[in-house]
């Protein structure tokens, strides 16, 4: 990770910058941010439960209670608030949405995601705990969509972060992305929903690919 | 409860709402999730403070009147106790949510805390004021004393404790006009903002007890307790479903206007029902 850190010094914010700060009692202490406040490991892979009653009973409790992430990174954020009220009313099958990524355990990509966006959005994306499952939506992120040969937007979701669902459509109604949820939920109930441990096993990829995409990179490799 | 409060309010917005064990199902899932990670000692005990807070509740309330078995290990003192472990499971989160470190969760501890001291401002000065009127602590006693029907209830002898405590209580459950504290649209969720998995399950867990212990509570002080299983929760019900009612009718108050509404109104008559009884 040091030397990782080296090429992207220049962007590190002032707080984060090795300094040398002095001591109540006198002495002088250097402080590396990234590797003194920050826990560096890697993700590790976690197994599922061997017992398969014991797991698939758990799948089903994952599956029905579905907390999304509130954070719209492109146009199809707009598809969300009519998600929670009356028509569609996705309560009715275990969605809600939480503020924070701690509690949440899936990621709606809703739409194109800027560079800037994607830099927040793998930091989110890492704080959330596993299993967490993303649900891609609209056509941005299949293939970059409309936008496929901007200067600013990522063309391929899942080079970035591993993706459980796409829904199609430039912008996909809430019917899609109920449907969407309907999918989730039968991958999950099948076992197959292990985003969090594949990008534990492919991280030098997924990161080689982020950090060929974000040149100002300042961060720790993993956001525990 | 909960489910019950949130299929209400759903049906009240003209929606569905969530299935009525959608919590026990959140409640298995957080505990089913396989990460977890920590930020320190007082990180782990927070969640467990606050449900020994709950179940510490439990234990000393008496459910049933004149049954052996459920009046659980009620004693002399337990009125006093009970208040004490109220508080206690509050401060408890504090510590615990602080050292998350997220200041989202210090924010939130601070309007919690200041809204959770006002609330239990008029509703010590009603405890107080049937402990002078009842001349004890225990509450099964104070649920013997108010036997032989409905106008033996505290409702009717100290009426002016009874809405002091009600409205206090409406404070003490969480609900609408002042959930600002919890409310996941306001900073985002406030104190438990760091806490996740199994951490948040037992916060939930006890936020489960909690809200059933406490109808109790007010059903023994005030409604003349329970005879029977069938007594206790229809009564426990119709308590929990006034601050569920409350909070479908008026929207959330900002912090500062919570705490200025419970120093009014309920002080006042927390006041009165001690003046009463002096």
């Amino acid at each position: 990770m040091t030397n990782e850190n080296k090429n992207h010094e220049k962007f590190l914010h002032e707080e984060n910058k090795i300094r040398e700060v002095k001591a109540p009692d006198g002495s002088i202490i250097k402080v590396d941010p990234l590797n003194d406040y920050f826990l560096d490991d890697r993700p590790e892979i976690k197994k599922p439960k061997t017992n398969k009653i014991v797991e698939k009973f758990l799948n089903w409790s994952r599956a029905e209670s579905l907390w999304v992430l509130g954070f719209g990174t492109g146009c199809g954020s707009i598809e969300i608030p009519p998600l929670m009220t009356p028509r569609f009313d996705a309560f009715r099958f275990g969605v809600a949405m939480r503020p924070t990524p701690r509690q949440s355990n899936v990621f709606i990509i809703s739409g194109y995601l800027a560079v800037k966006t994607l830099k927040r959005v793998i930091r989110s994306y890492e704080q959330m705990q596993g299993p967490k499952y993303v649900l891609a939506l609209g056509s941005c992120t299949i293939n970059g969509g409309m936008y496929w040969d901007s200067y600013n937007t990522i063309n391929r979701l899942d080079h970035f972060i591993p993706v459980d669902v796409y829904v199609a459509g430039c912008m996909p109604r809430p019917e899609a992305l109920l449907a969407g949820f309907m999918k989730l939920k039968e991958r999950i109930k099948a076992g197959r929903g292990e985003g969090a441990n594949e990008y534990a096993e492919k991280f030098d990829w997924y990161k080689a690919n982020q950090k060929k995409i974000i040149n100002d990179w300042n961060m720790p490799d993993y956001n525990w | 409860m909960s489910a019950t409060m949130r299929k209400i309010g759903a049906r009240v917005a003209g929606r569905y709402g969530i299935p009525f064990y959608q919590p026990w199902i959140n409640i298995i899932k957080l505990y089913s999730l396989r990460d977890s990670i920590t930020h320190g000692v007082m990180f782990y005990l927070g969640p467990i403070f606050r449900v020994s807070g709950g179940v510490g509740i439990f234990l000393f309330m008496p459910l049933i009147f004149a049954s052996q078995h459920f009046s659980n290990f009620s004693f002399a003192g337990d009125l006093v106790l009970i208040m004490y472990f109220q508080f206690f499971g509050m401060l408890g989160m504090a510590l615990g949510a602080g050292e998350g470190g997220h200041p989202h969760s210090a924010i939130g501890i601070s309007r919690g805390l200041s809204q959770f001291t006002t609330i239990e401002v008029p509703m010590t000065l009603a405890v107080i004021s049937i402990a002078i009127q009842y001349n004890t602590l225990s509450i099964s006693e104070i649920v013997a004393a108010q036997q032989g029907g409905i106008l033996h209830w505290t409702l009717f002898t100290n009426p002016f404790a009874t809405v002091a405590a009600m409205l206090s209580l409406l404070g003490a459950f969480g609900h609408s006009p002042f959930n600002l504290v919890k409310a996941p649209n306001e900073i985002p969720i406030g104190p438990p903002t760091e806490y996740h998995s199994s951490f948040l399950g037992v916060l939930r867990t006890n936020a489960a007890i909690l809200h059933v212990i406490e109808a109790v509570l007010f059903m023994n002080l005030f409604f003349g307790g329970a005879g029977n299983w069938f007594e206790l929760i229809v009564k426990s019900f119709f308590i929990y479903f006034w601050s569920v009612f409350v909070g479908i009718v008026f929207p959330r108050f900002r912090i500062e206007q919570s705490v200025q509404w419970f120093l009014k109104i309920p002080l006042l008559l927390g006041v009165i029902a001690i003046i009463i009884f002096m």
